[in-house]
This record gives structure tokens, sequence and C-alpha cells, in this order.
């Protein structure tokens, strides 16, 4: 079972278990973006709150399995009170590790990772190609209301 | 071939170790982990039968169908032709070689019936009534019509047992045109009272359209009995290939409906203001048919008319109730049924839910012991909203499932409780 514990790491169930900056914030001011995985049935719905080019807050609502909802929970931790400019590097550097928008060998770098700190943890998703997906949902659908955001 | 199946059999029973050397899956199981198949209401494995048919089709008599006069011409039409048949009479039809319509799948058939019927039928002051129980295949044809031409729909909902609510079928069905209702959930597992139905369908004028895609892998179908004037099917969800459904519609429901597909084959004339459709049901083939789909669909036909639709339900019956009950057993109130608690009102199918590990996960840990099963909505988001969940992990059955399995469902289903508990 030595796969499923690279999957189901510690802080990964943890953070399914308890959920960092889990909720919602009153629209307006909070931008309110949904994302949807349309083969499982995963719904994320975001909360965010954008001052001075800065996520001020962050709250996230929704079903999902253990992946999907602890790196929502990881990704809220990451990016919170950071600028925007931070947010979108962190999330180019968690595409890499998933095997997106990467080197053609698929290898993240290993210094990605290391700065990812405990986002780290889902790195093993990548053995388990069906729940990149999972993984990804809240990062697309932040991305979607950055976006949106700026116009 | 007959003589492997019918000595799988005694009294009733069937010997899944007979029967799973008939399934090549089963000869090849992964390296490392059993290899523990729960999840044919998805998609069947497929007998040796069915593949051999269809390479003899494709190595001895291949040729393009109802075009040509040589002898190889004929033989492919010949087969293709008798598989039509094959699949109306095993559906209890009055008139076999007219009223089977070939389609990629259960969901085209579907497709067919909204843009072939509902368009001749319905208006913007018309009402179909289907239940929330359907399968998205037997939804979204009809919402897509419903943006182009505007009717109403109405649905019957379900108890938290998941049973069809019918006491108000009656004002519910006032001034339908139509009514839609899936054979057996395929989430729920619920077999729906058809005949109730189809009844009610016609002292409201109403025609009835059933769902039969997870009922007739399982059960025998009856047609005519059960006064059923449209049913859709698929051919992978009973043993045969991907790639072939049906539909089957009473020969003068066919004659009223327009083609939906045009192309060639389809046609009796083509000017170039203008066309004649074809006669039922060649008017709705159109382009080169699944050939050696037929063909091996006939022979999964075969295949199960061998062992018997009866005992195969007694079999499905037996594992049905042997689930429930060990999973109830061993997962206590950890473990959430849905659907009916009897067995006998259900299908092979079981959906549930285990405390605290959401079923992907369970899926995935499912996985890692050998065991398939199915985790999400099941194509059915407005069920999944009605039982108020987003998704559900799903075991389901069929002939080549044994107790073993279930065992091992089981004991994979303790392990994924207590990793996440």
């Amino acid at each position: 079972m030595a796969d499923l514990d690279d999957l189901y790491r510690e802080i990964i169930l943890d953070h399914y278990k308890n959920p960092r900056n889990s909720g919602s914030i009153e629209s307006p001011p909070a931008l309110v973006e949904e994302g949807f995985n349309p083969l499982c049935g995963d719904e994320v719905k975001l909360y965010l709150v954008i001052e001075d080019d800065r996520i001020a807050d962050i709250r996230i609502s929704g079903q999902g399995c253990s992946i999907s909802r602890s790196s929502a929970s990881l990704m809220s931790q990451a990016v919170k009170g950071k600028p925007i400019s931070e947010a979108f590097d962190v999330l180019a550097r968690f595409r890499r590790m998933m095997g997106i928008d990467g080197e053609e060998s698929g290898e993240p770098e290993v210094a990605d990772v290391r700065s990812l700190g405990e986002l780290a943890a889902l790195q093993g998703v990548v053995k388990f190609p069906v729940r990149i997906k999972c993984a990804t949902l809240p990062w697309n659908t932040l991305s979607a209301a950055i976006a949106r955001s700026l116009g | 071939m007959a003589s492997t199946i019918r000595s799988a059999m005694t009294a009733d029973t069937l010997d899944v170790r007979v029967i799973r050397k008939d399934f090549p899956i089963y000869q090849q199981p992964y390296e490392d982990k059993p290899f523990i198949y729960l999840d044919s209401a998805a998609s069947s494995q497929r007998p040796e039968q069915v593949m051999q048919a269809m390479d003899e089709y494709y190595r001895r008599f291949h040729s393009n169908v109802h075009r040509g006069v040589y002898t190889l011409a004929e033989e492919a039409t010949a087969r293709y032709e008798a598989a039509r048949v094959k699949v109306g009479r095993f559906l209890g039809a009055k008139d076999p070689s007219r009223e089977v319509v070939f389609t990629k799948n259960a969901t085209e058939a579907f497709n067919l019936v909204a843009q072939g019927l509902g368009r001749v039928l319905l208006n913007q002051d018309s009402v179909i009534v289907l239940t929330e129980m359907e399968h998205h295949a037997n939804l979204v044809p009809w919402l897509i019509l419903q943006e182009q031409i505007g009717f109403t729909i109405r649905y019957i909902t379900f108890d938290s047992d998941g049973y069809l609510v019918l006491d108000e079928l009656d004002s519910i069905l006032d001034g339908a045109s139509l009514l839609g209702v899936t054979m057996m959930s395929n989430v729920l597992g619920t077999v729906n009272p058809i005949a109730e139905l189809a009844a009610a369908a016609h002292r409201h004028g109403a025609l009835f359209l059933a769902d039969a895609a997870q009922f007739a892998p399982h059960f025998e179908v009856d047609v005519s009995g059960l006064d059923i004037d449209l049913l859709c099917l698929t051919g992978h969800k009973m043993l045969g290939p991907t790639g072939i459904g049906a539909l089957w519609a009473r020969s003068e429901i066919l004659d009223r409906m327009t083609p939906f597909l045009g192309g060639g084959d389809m046609i009796a004339d083509v000017r170039l203001d203008g066309f004649v459709a074809s006669e039922i049901p060649y008017k709705f083939e159109a382009g080169t048919p699944p050939i050696a789909e037929a063909v091996g669909w006939a022979s999964a036909i075969d295949y199960l008319e061998s062992v018997g639709m009866g005992s195969l339900r007694a079999h499905d019956l037996k594992l049905t109730e042997y689930a429930i009950a060990n999973l109830t057993g061993s997962l206590g109130s950890a473990f959430k049924l849905y659907g009916p608690k009897v067995a006998a009102d259900r299908g092979g199918v079981v959906s549930f839910d285990l405390a605290g590990v959401h079923p992907h996960d369970v899926a995935q840990v499912l996985d890692q012991h050998g065991v398939c099963v199915r985790a999400g909505h099941h194509c059915a988001k407005p069920l999944m909203r009605q039982i108020g969940t987003a998704a559900t992990a799903r075991a389901s059955f069929y002939l080549y499932n044994d107790e073993a399995d279930i065992d091992a469902l089981v004991a994979a289903l303790e392990d994924a409780y207590a990793l996440f508990n």
C-alpha cells in the first residue's frame, strides 16, 4: 500500500478533516467563483476579497474528495494575504508540480516543490492521473476568479 | 458454446467458476492484485463467444450492408438483419424486423426519440413527464428540445427509500403527451412498476417511453406484455460490444417519426431540392451502420438466453441480498445504503456512502485491493441533488460475480474506513 501512503499523506488527511478558511464571505465585497469537476460532481465555491492587488481574504465551501478539499484548504493558506502576483507564482509552481505546464519530462523542479511548503504534500497525486483534476479544481477556480477581478 | 453455459447451471444457480472461463479478462488478472470487477452497471465484460462472432464476421463475411448484390454483401446484410430480429425478439417485439432501430448506444436512441418523435409530437403548449431518477440520457435530449421548441416538463419525484412517489400520478399526467421512465435506476437500483406506469400514461393518452439500459441486461423484457410504446437500450452493458444500442418502438410510432440523422442508406430518393426517406427502420440508420457490433450483440443475447434471464435474475438477487446483509453487518452505521432496503425491489446495483470517506477516496482505496467500483454522480445529477449528495460509490453485479467478490469489497471498505477515521 506504499502508493496509497504517497497519496493520503498526514497533512492531506488533516486538511480534509479540518479545512482551513472554510465558509463564505458576504458578496459584495467578496468576489464569488464556482468551479465544477463534471466527471465526478466535485464543486468548489470560492469567496475572494481583493484589496490593493492583494488577496485580503479567502473562504472556500463546496463538496469534494479528500484531494480536492485538502488542496483547496492548502491553497487558501498559501495565497491568503499575498499580492496577486505572488499568488500567480504559487499557482504556476503548483501546476508544474502536477505535471501541467511542465517540461516534457513532466518532472517538477525540486526547488519548485520545496518552495511550495506544505503544498508539496500533494505531490503524490501525480502518480494517480485521474486525481490530478481533483487537486487542480480549486486552483483553476482561483485563477478564473482573479482573471475576472482584473477584468 | 451452449454446452459450456448449460453445464454452468444447475437448478437455476450459476456456477460462476464455469462462467468466468468464458470471459478472457478473468484469465488476465493484474500482476500485483486480484481482479474484482464490480462495475458492470457502467459496462459489462464480454465473453469469448462475442469476440469470436465479431472476429469471424470480419474475417469471413464483411462487406457493406444493403448495397452490394454479390454473395458476400448478402451474407453481411443477412447477419446484420438477423441481429436486428434477435434484439427485437429478446424484447418481445411483435414485428422485430421493422421495429428495432440500431443506434450508437442508448443515449443516441433517446436523442432519436426526442428529435424524431418530439418534434412531431410536441409544441410549446405540450407537456411531457419524466422522473427525478432519470439518467442524463433521458433528460438532456428533452432539455435540448425544450430549448428549441419550448414545452413543459413535469417530474415524478421519489421518496427517501428510492421509490417513485405515485400518489399524484394522475394529476401529473393530466394533459401529457409522453411519460419517460427508467425501468431500473442506475444509482438507486430501484426497479420501477413499469406496467402500472405504462397503463397510467395510456389512460391519459400519453406515450410510454422506457429506459431499459440497466434493466435489459438483468431481466426479461416484454414490451408487448408491459404495453411499452418506445424503449432504449445499449449493447455494452449486456455482454455486447460498445458502439451499438437500439431504439425499439411500435411500428406505427416509428412511421410517424421523422429522421434524425441524414445521409446514405436512409433514403428512397434524393434530388437536389429534396429527398424521400426510406421505410422503417432504415430511415433512421444513416451511413454505414455498426455491422460487426450488431453481430457481436446478437451473440451476447444468445449467451444471455443460454444462461436464462430467470437464472440471471436469481443470481443478481442472491448477490444483492448478500451484499446488503454483509455491508450493513460489517460496517454498521458507517454504511449508508441508497435506494430500496428490500433486495427484491432492486437490480444488482448497490450505491452507498461510507461515513467520513468521500466516494472518490473509497474507490481509490478499493482499487488498491483490486476492487473496481464506480464513484461519482453516475450521470444522474438531479437524482444526486434529490438524495442530497454530490457523489456516491456504487458496486454492481453480474453473472460473473460471486460472494467472494463481495467479501473482498467488504474487507476493502473496512480498510478505507480505518484509513480515514
